[in-house]
C-alpha cells in the first residue's frame, strides 16, 4: 500500500512543477515584443540623417500661402529641400545665398527650391522671409512629419535630390557661399 | 529775484510732472487688460516641451524658439483660445512630443499599461516567493525494494563486512 501511495504522488508533483506552457510563451512573446520595440526606436534615433544615394523620402509641403507641393510630381527635376526656423541664427548665414541662387535656376524649370519650416511660429516666419525677399515655396513642417522622414538633426540642413529621385547631396549646417550651392546644383543639370 | 524765478518755474515743472503721471495711471486703471499675464501662458506651456530643446519644459526654456512659442500662446489666450484647443493646435503643428504628456492613443497606451503590468507582475511573484518561503519542505522518502536495491555487487560488500565483523 505504502508503495503504491509514494509511486502515485510523484506525477502529481511533476504535474505542479510544470508551468503552463501558453502562459510560459505568452510572458516571453511580451518580453520579445517590447524588447523589439526599444530596438526600432534605438536603430531609428541612431540611423542619422538620410544618405547620400538613398531614395530620397517623398513628402507634400503645405506652404504659408495653402498650395500644396508634392515632390512625386516633381520628378524629373532638382529638387533642394532646405530646413530652415525663424530663431536659427545659422540659417541666417545662408538666406540671402539660397534666395539668390533660386533666382538663378527658377527660370529654367529644372530647379524647385523648397523651404522647411521646423519647430517655428508662422508670424516669425513670414516676417522672416520678408526680411531675405525669399520667394521660393516655404512651409511649415506639420506635426515635424517631414523632418523625421529625413531624420534631420536641427536646422539649418539641406538635401539635394537629384533628377532621378535620389538624395545627390546633404549639408548638416548653412551654406558658407553662393558658390557652394551652385556648385552642388550645376551637375545635377541636364544638358 | 532770479531765485525767485526759478523756484517758482520748478514748482510747476513739479506740479505738471505730478498732474501728468497720475493722469497716466488713471489711464491705466481704466483701459483695458494687457495680453495674458506670464502666469497664465506657463500655466500652458509647463506641459510642453519644445523639439528644439527636448529635456526642458516651456515655461522654462530660454531659447529663441520657445519664447516664441509663449508668445504664440499669450496670442492664442487674447483670442480667447481654451487650454486644450492650445494643445489640439501645437500638437497638429508639431507632433505629439510637444506634449509632457503623450495623448492615450496608438501606441502611446504602452506608456501607460506597461508599468502598471510590470508592477503588478512583480507584486505577484513577490507574494508566490514569500508564499513558497513559508512552505515547510516535504520530503518525499522513497521507499526502494530491496531486492532492486541490492545488486550483486552491494551483497557480496554487505557479506565480506559481516564476515570482518
Amino acid at each position: 500500500m505504502t508503495d503504491e501511495k509514494e509511486f502515485a504522488s510523484i506525477p502529481e508533483m511533476d504535474e505542479k512543477d510544470k508551468k503552463s506552457p501558453l502562459g510560459q510563451i505568452l510572458i516571453w512573446l511580451a518580453v520579445a515584443g517590447l524588447l523589439g520595440i526599444v530596438a526600432i526606436q534605438l536603430n531609428k534615433s541612431q540611423q542619422g540623417s538620410v544618405q547620400v544615394g538613398e531614395v530620397a523620402p517623398a513628402f507634400v509641403l503645405t506652404t504659408f500661402e495653402g498650395e500644396q507641393i508634392s515632390t512625386e510630381e516633381l520628378a524629373g527635376k532638382v529638387i533642394l529641400v532646405n530646413f530652415w526656423a525663424s530663431w536659427c541664427n545659422p540659417c541666417e548665414l545662408e538666406a540671402a545665398d539660397l534666395q539668390t541662387a533660386w533666382t538663378m535656376y527658377k527660370d529654367t524649370g529644372q530647379v524647385v527650391f523648397l523651404g522647411v519650416d521646423w519647430s517655428d511660429t508662422e508670424t516669425e516666419a513670414l516676417a522672416y522671409m520678408k526680411r531675405f525677399g525669399i520667394t521660393y515655396p516655404n512651409g511649415p513642417d506639420y506635426g515635424t512629419r517631414i523632418s523625421q522622414a529625413y531624420r534631420t538633426q536641427g536646422v539649418p540642413e539641406t538635401y539635394v535630390i537629384d533628377r532621378a529621385g535620389n538624395l545627390a547631396y546633404v549639408k548638416i549646417g548653412p551654406f558658407t557661399s553662393l558658390s557652394e550651392i551652385t556648385n552642388v546644383i550645376d551637375p545635377l543639370l541636364g544638358p | 529775484m532770479k531765485l525767485r524765478r526759478l523756484i517758482v518755474s520748478l514748482a510747476i515743472v513739479i506740479l505738471l510732472a505730478g498732474v501728468l503721471t497720475s493722469a497716466s495711471v488713471f489711464a491705466q486703471d481704466e483701459g483695458p487688460q494687457p495680453t495674458p499675464s506670464d502666469n497664465e501662458v506657463n500655466e500652458i506651456a509647463k506641459n510642453m516641451y519644445c523639439p528644439v530643446c527636448e529635456n526642458i519644459p516651456l515655461d522654462v526654456c530660454g531659447t529663441t524658439a520657445c519664447a516664441q512659442w509663449r508668445e504664440q500662446i499669450r496670442e492664442k489666450l487674447a483670442e480667447g483660445w481654451t487650454k486644450e484647443q492650445i494643445y489640439d493646435l501645437f500638437v497638429n503643428l508639431y507632433g505629439d512630443r510637444v506634449l509632457a504628456e503623450p495623448p492615450r492613443r496608438g501606441i502611446n497606451w504602452l506608456v501607460y499599461v506597461i508599468p502598471p503590468a510590470v508592477f503588478l507582475v512583480g507584486v505577484v511573484v513577490l507574494y508566490m516567493g514569500f508564499k513558497s518561503w513559508k512552505k515547510p519542505v516535504e520530503e518525499v522518502v522513497q521507499e526502494i525494494p530491496e531486492t532492486e536495491a541490492k545488486d550483486d555487487y552491494v551483497s557480496r560488500l554487505e557479506d565480506e563486512l559481516k564476515k570482518r565483523n
